[in-house]
């Protein structure tokens, strides 16, 4: 079989739902934009653990304190699960890390704002990681097995995510005047980039439409915001938070909620590497991937003895 | 700073449940065996998924390839007689199941 009809074939794979394993015939291009797709998607769940990481110290209480460590720890067990999964296309952990540390791989725009009080902590549960499921439990379906397994995985855990989140928040939104200023704060500064997270307008997302052509996935960036934000207003509502959108309103026809302009102009500006946190992001991972690597080198070392001394004795 | 060299690959498999066949859950990198069980754990088994886990270096694993799924699988194609539906029953006896 020539190229022109294995991708036929693949093609025909694909439209009638069937996954694709490692080792299956695939497009270079269907391999190329699944590393580029799923290492984004494994860098984001590894950064996304310093914005939260950051509280750990302050928490509240204890219980807060305890439940933070296990979210943060789950997100760094997200990024092992897609790493692991996009390993399986041929390609080694390290350089996918090093594209990211020193090359030009991309992460959610989302992780390169601060987070100023603990309301952020709430309202990160709730709004980023809320968008996230949306997100991933499309991906759960995704025509690539190890990616579609991985996202099982990740949803499964998600929703304790979001739920931890809301609860706090709705807590701070019925408490003193003062914690209900800083939830209200926290929702204003957080839900625009929470909707950039689902990517640029369906007519500029350039990667897209090919993605949906393999089912990779299958629905476009605009209608999960838009399910994201139709799911959202209500649980907004139920906690007495407003979302900071003048132009919300509900449309009778469609059962949708419309929203307001989205400030692209920011999205690109965090994407191109210039958010308020972008640099300090990068600083920390570099730091931390620099600083350990004389762990890793020696545990690396300390593996090799152990076998030479036992092969020794035996 | 770039490195030239990382941990070893390991193929993780886990025991969903007591009298459960086990599964594969995904990869983890590790040193040696005793740190990939370790690392194995903590990512996979965070919420008691599995009661027990098996790590296997990832370049032991021989597996079938999809050029050959056709030839390799084929001697199963034709003996439906491996199967109790190819044999009949008296309705009787099938009825009294």
């Amino acid at each position: 079989m020539d190229t022109k009809e294995k991708s036929d074939v693949f093609q025909k794979r694909i439209d009638n739902g069937e996954k694709i394993e490692p080792k299956d015939w695939m497009p270079e291009r269907y391999r190329k934009q699944l590393i580029r797709m799923m290492s984004q998607h494994a860098h984001s769940e590894i950064v996304g653990m310093l914005p939260e990481g950051n509280w750990i110290t302050r928490a509240p209480s204890l219980k807060r304190k305890m439940v933070l460590l296990a979210k943060v720890q789950d997100e760094a067990g997200h990024g092992l699960y897609l790493y692991s999964a996009t390993e399986t296309l041929g390609v080694k952990r390290k350089d996918l890390v090093e594209d990211y540390l020193y090359g030009k791989a991309k992460y959610s725009s989302i992780f390169n704002y601060p987070t100023l009080t603990y309301a952020d902590i709430c309202v990160i549960g709730w709004l980023v990681d809320g968008a996230a499921i949306v997100n991933q439990t499309m991906l759960a379906k995704s025509s690539y097995g190890p990616y579609a397994r991985a996202n099982l995985r990740i949803c499964k855990e998600e929703s304790f995510h979001k739920k931890q989140g809301y609860e706090m928040l709705a807590k701070m939104a019925g408490g003193t005047p003062e914690q209900q200023k800083m939830a209200q704060d926290a929702v204003n500064r957080w839900w625009w980039p929470t909707l950039m997270m689902f990517g640029p307008p369906d007519e500029e997302s350039p990667n897209s439409a090919e993605l949906i052509t393999w089912a990779v996935k299958t629905k476009t960036n605009d209608e999960l915001r838009q399910s994201f934000v139709d799911r959202t207003v209500m649980e907004a509502r139920k906690i007495g938070v407003t979302l900071p959108d003048p132009d919300l309103k509900y449309n009778e026809e469609t059962g949708h909620w419309e929203y307001g302009e989205i400030p692209w102009d920011e999205f690109w500006r965090v994407i191109k590497g210039d958010g308020p946190m972008n640099r300090e992001r990068l600083k920390a991972r570099r730091k931390a991937y620099e600083e350990g690597a004389w762990v890793r080198e020696a545990a690396m070392e300390y593996a090799r003895k152990k076998k030479y001394r036992e092969g020794k004795a035996s | 700073m770039k490195t030239n060299q990382e941990w070893p690959l390991w193929e993780v498999f886990y025991q969903p449940g007591n009298g459960k066949p086990f599964e594969h859950a995904g990869s983890v990198h590790a040193p040696d065996a005793e740190m990939a069980l370790q690392n194995a754990r903590d990512t996979y088994a965070r919420r008691n998924e599995g009661i027990a886990i098996w790590v296997v270096p990832s370049d032991q694993i021989t597996a079938s390839t999809p050029e050959d799924v056709g030839p390799f699988f084929d001697p199963a194609n034709d003996k439906a007689y491996r199967h109790p539906q190819f044999y009949s029953v008296p309705r009787a006896v099938k009825k009294r199941k």
